[in-house]
């Protein structure tokens, strides 16, 4: 049976997802997902290890499609959406850390 | 420090203790694979075309957008995939979850637990075998330039991002640590690109960066267990990737002798320094969270598929090598052979030689004469016919390479075109007849040529003199060979007449 | 009420492509009622009064140049503002999406398109369609047309209202953990969630791509299926669209339920299920008998971890689908002084709490180390519930529940406590996960006089049996 979620679990999860949480949130948030982990324990329990996982319902397979090039989208249309571009780019703050 | 010369064990010996240390090398090789469309959308697969032009709601990561894989990029790289020998088994798309702005999902889909091609391996010219773990299909990032004082990622002001590359299929190679050199390492990938090329997969230029190397380096004193490994990045052509090798292998061992212990990190390869320099740690370890990509279905290549691309995959360069190598009698290393399967030229070397060309001249035409547009139309049967007419001294090599050129543009048999080029080689005899004028008309500059020491820089100067007054006196008829040949034994015949030798 | 206001979507097509009534009146008739009380219900984020104009235009002049507009010729149709219109604002009630307008249309929207259907606006919906009562949308809650202090239910409660209160004789939905059916009967509607793959997700923002599907409301069961032809059918433009041709359910609506046999699900008839609906459930199973039907119980124990399944796999999967909300592209995007802090930023400002609750969720349920107790384990109850619904299909033609454990219930009353709220789509839950058709069917109220929806669950692409008993309850109910 997996451990209760902590407070640094969140804070951590938080991180990995990109969201900032203050001191308050951090507790709402932890006491919220520690209910809602507790009731999925009922599953976290159950001694399946000989059940194959379904990640999809579909039983399709190979679904392909033909090397044909086909339409693009107007570079105006999708730079105008962009927050901030730059020569026909588009334009973020520094990127610090690397790209794994 | 210094390496223990060609033997293959990739012993290195330390030059402040002496100890001997093994290098273990694992290469990662991300390739481009050469289709008309991206690897999920119908955007062109283009090198260079102006930013953010080649791009859908797919590649973008538009909300609502959905992958749809491309037929070309499987097959592509299931051709890669059987080249390298490996097992073809079904294979499962997964998202690598992390976030940077170059990727527009801010996950990568890429095969992870479930690649379509695993358990290869890839025969290096020297005889050994690297084990291929897999060869799994992913997406290309998008990719960012850095703008402001450095332009590289550190101290930079900004960053602008273009999409064109995002999307564009890959296979990564992933290679067993069976590596031992840095000249291995550059013959792995020396060779994977030409099974590349061969197979049509990738157009594979590293300084395009349709091939992406990416070295893991450890070491470790003979029989004992691996070492702590470094990642290296930026190897933009095969003399970076064995300098950085080298330089890598050889910072860990002082490290180690020092006392010191390698730290697991990720370095990136500074070709001006001629170091490797470590990537800016990452304050989180990874944690990728891959799962299954919902948005794509299971990919099983049938058996038919799979025996329809071994059908269709051309020979490979190795095997065409030593076919060319035993019809020659030569080594599969040999230059000429090397050289002619390179450029697809072996089949007209085994067919000349098959028709009676002699090999090392066939070879040799191969190598210095047929880097021509149109060379893979010429007849070998009339390849080997030019061949004959020099061994049979009815041509200098200077007139065959002449004629050589005239076949390819017209198809013109060889002796025809000597003929119509009024090209006769000289006879031995009146070739020793005008050496022998030319020796008695320059008696000064003979003297000075026999008299002078085996040694002596005159030497090339004077035959270079004589060379040259005869083959005027020839019209240029006479073979340079052959006159060097007559030269030579005229003169130690001289010598040996004067009591000098 | 004006002309055409009142009628289904199938007669007001008949009624336009038979030149009887133009797109024109009707589309009036329709933008009138939502005039009266779209202030009070708030069923759209926006209203494109001056496109549905011009739209209604076309299909007017095409049927006065004798061409047919097709099956849903001037019919208005609302949108659930998840699903991608070129052009116009798409924002799943999300600041994060603020002022986006999408550079194509989704296919379900070039179908409708193609159909005649008249597009009037996009509808509210719970952030992401994360949620069960259309409170969690940043541009404020939708209220219920039959109790405005009541919620219409989740997420599409912006498309179950409008369809409710008159506003459009149709709407689309998507229906993740029973975001369709739950909203359906809380407002005393029709709604259906197809088999996974009927209908294209091209265009549809996902929530949790493998449980994701669009479907029809409706006020009658008959609307319901007109709309399922037009948008069913296979897709190149999503892997996942099962490549057959559209359903043809309008033909075969009248054919009853004689000889079929029907159980009533077991496991979600117990106590967590409010008795009045209860009741109802074994009103419309008698009502099934007494058409012809053998109606006994089934039982599919497996449905009963549904929920702790679903709450792991949809959350692992929107982790990973919102990533993309990252302030680069598109969309809003808040100050940092690094790519990452204004990544940070820009997610921390755009996404309400219960968007963020499930991301962490999901982040959690997928990280090293709690994947395989959490997220393969939830995979693992997958197939058993896949397992459990095909051995109740092998003596059973279809099922039969509750579609939401209660009625409507007040604004504000679970919004504190999310385990709360996500015992709403217990009995919902089970079709996502198995990728099966369901539909709720309106069937009388509850003791508080408010709607009661019944659920009809079918085995995968079983349709068009689905739809024969649906229109059975349909005319028995009270
Ligand atoms: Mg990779
Ligand atoms: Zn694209």
């Amino acid at each position: 049976m997996a451990e209760r979620i902590t407070r640094d679990d969140v804070a951590h999860v938080a991180k990995l997802a990109r969201l900032r949480l203050d001191g308050a949130e951090l507790d709402t948030f932890t006491a919220q997902l520690a209910n809602v982990l507790g009731h999925a324990e009922d599953i976290a329990a159950l001694d399946i290890d000989d059940v194959a996982p379904t990640a999809h319902p579909l039983p399709l397979k190979n679904v392909l499609r033909a090397d044909v090039v086909g339409r693009t989208l107007d570079r105006d249309e999708v730079l105008a959406e962009a927050p901030d571009a730059e020569s026909c780019q588009f334009r973020v703050p520094p990127i610090l850390g690397e790209e794994p | 420090m210094s390496r223990s010369g060609g033997d293959g064990t990739g012993l290195v010996v330390s030059g402040s203790t002496g100890d001997a240390w093994e290098l273990v090398i694992g290469l990662e090789v991300h390739c481009e694979l050469a289709t008309a469309t991206k690897l999920f959308c119908a955007c062109p697969n283009r090198f260079g075309d102006e930013p953010n032009t080649n791009v859908c709601p797919v590649c973008l990561g538009l909300p609502g957008s959905l992958p749809v894989l491309n037929k070309a990029a499987v097959e592509l790289a299931l051709r890669i995939g059987r080249a390298l020998g490996c097992t073809v088994r079904p294979g499962v798309f997964a998202r690598k979850n992390y976030f940077y702005p170059d990727m527009p999902k801010d996950y990568q889909i890429s095969q992870y637990d479930q690649p379509t091609n695993v358990d290869g391996w890839l025969g290096l010219p020297d005889g050994s075998r690297v084990g291929i773990e897999r060869a799994h299909i992913e997406e290309d990032t998008g990719k960012n330039t850095h703008a402001g004082d450095t332009g590289r990622i550190h101290g930079s002001d900004y960053s602008l991002i273009d999409y064109n590359r995002a999307g564009v299929p890959l296979v990564e190679i992933v290679g067993r640590p069976d590596i031992a050199t840095g000249d291995q390492a550059k013959a792995f990938v020396s060779e994977l690109r030409k099974i590349l090329l061969a197979t049509g997969a990738s157009d594979a230029k590293m300084e395009e960066g349709s091939l992406r190397v990416d070295a893991n380096v450890s070491v470790r004193r003979p029989g004992a267990g691996l070492g702590t490994r470094c990642e290296i990045k930026n190897l933009n052509s095969l003399r970076s990737l064995g300098r950085a090798i080298d330089h890598e292998a050889r910072r860990q061992i002082e490290l180690i002798e020092a006392g010191d212990r390698v730290t697991q990190q990720t370095r990136h390869w500074d070709e001006e320094g001629g170091c490797t320099r470590p990537g800016r740690s990452k304050e989180e370890a990874e944690d990728y969270r891959y799962f299954q990509e919902p948005d794509l279905v299971p990919l099983a290549p049938s058996a038919e598929w799979v025996k329809d691309i071994d059908e269709a995959l051309p020979t490979l360069p190795a095997k065409r090598r030593s076919a060319l190598g035993a019809a020659a009698g030569m080594a599969d290393t040999h230059a000429g052979v090397v050289i002619a399967v390179d450029r697809d030229l072996d089949a007209l070397g085994l067919a000349a030689i098959q028709a009676g060309g002699d090999p090392a001249r066939v070879l040799t035409h191969i190598e210095h004469n047929l880097a021509v547009e149109g060379a893979d139309a010429l007849e070998p049967e009339k390849l080997a016919d030019l061949v004959k007419l020099e061994l049979e001294g009815k041509l200098t090599a200077t007139q065959a390479k002449v004629v050589l050129a005239e076949m390819v543009a017209t198809g013109t048999a060889p002796a025809e075109i000597a003929a119509a080029r009024g090209f006769e080689a000289m006879a031995t005899s009146a070739l020793e007849a005008t050496v022998d004028e030319v020796i008695g008309s320059e008696q000064a500059e003979w003297d000075e040529l026999v008299r002078a020491p085996e040694d002596d820089k005159r030497i090339k100067k004077l035959n270079g003199f004589f060379t040259g007054k005869i083959m005027k006196a020839s019209r240029g008829q006479a073979d340079g060979k052959a006159v060097n040949a007559l030269l030579v034994q005229r003169r130690s015949a001289a010598r040996v007449e004067r009591g000098l030798d | 009420m004006a002309p055409g206001a009142a009628g289904t979507a199938v007669s007001l097509a008949a009624a336009v492509r038979a030149g009887d009534l133009s797109a024109t009146e009707v589309l009036e008739a329709h933008l009138a009622s939502i005039e009266e009380r779209e202030g009070e219900v708030h069923a759209f984020n926006l209203v494109v009064t001056e496109q549905a104009r011009a739209r209604a235009s076309q299909i007017d002049d095409a049927v006065s140049a004798g061409n047919d507009p097709g099956p849903l010729a001037g019919v208005p149709v609302a949108l659930k503002d998840n699903m991608c219109t070129r052009g116009i604002p798409t924002t799943c009630s999300s600041r994060i999406l603020e002022g986006w307008h999408p550079p194509y249309d989704a296919t379900v929207v070039t179908r409708l398109a193609e159909a005649g259907a008249v597009v009037v606006g996009k509808t509210n919906l719970d952030e992401f369609a994360m949620g069960s009562s259309t409170e969690n949308s940043a541009f404020g809650p939708t209220r219920n047309p039959a109790d405005p202090t009541r919620v219409p239910g989740g997420s599409s409660g912006g498309s179950a209202a409008a369809v409710a209160a008159g506003f459009v004789p149709i709407a689309l939905g998507s229906d993740t953990g029973g975001s369709i059916r739950q909203p359906a009967a809380l407002c005393g509607v029709v709604g259906a969630k197809p088999t996974y793959g009927a209908v294209s997700r091209y265009g549809l923002v996902a929530f949790a791509s493998s449980l994701d599907q669009i479907g029809p409301f409706a006020r009658t069961v008959a609307d319901a299926a007109a709309v399922l032809d037009v948008i069913s059918g296979h897709d190149p433009a999503d892997s996942t669209s099962i490549p057959q041709d559209a359903l043809d359910l309008a033909s075969h609506l009248d054919a009853g339920v004689e000889g079929l046999r029907i159980g009533v699900v077991t496991e979600l008839m117990g106590d967590g299920i409010a008795p009045d609906v209860r009741a109802r459930v074994g009103e419309a199973a008698d009502a099934l008998e007494r058409a012809g039907a053998s109606v006994d119980e089934a039982s599919v124990p497996a449905v009963t971890y549904g929920l702790s399944a679903y709450y792991l796999i949809a959350p692992a999967e929107a982790s990973s689908n919102l990533a993309r909300y990252d302030g680069v592209r598109y969309g809003l995007r808040a100050d940092g002084a690094t790519t990452g802090e204004m990544m940070e930023a820009t997610r921390t400002a755009g996404f309400g709490d219960e968007v963020k609750r499930r991301i962490m969720l999901g982040t959690y349920a997928l990280s090293a180390g709690y994947y395989d107790a959490y997220y393969g384990k939830a995979l693992k109850v997958r197939t058993l519930i896949i397992a459990d619904f095909a051995a109740a299909y092998d003596s059973h033609d279809l099922l039969l529940s509750p579609t939401s454990p209660t009625t409507a219930f007040a604004l504000g009353d679970k919004v504190d406590d999310p385990l709360l709220m996500y015992m709403n789509d217990v009995c919902t839950i089970p079709s996502n996960l198995s990728g099966q058709p369901a539909i709720s069917v309106p069937f009388g109220t509850g003791s508080d006089g408010l709607p009661v929806g019944v659920q009809v669950l079918a085995p995968a692409l079983g349709e068009t049996v689905m739809f024969r008993a649906a229109a059975v309850i349909e005319d028995a109910a009270p």
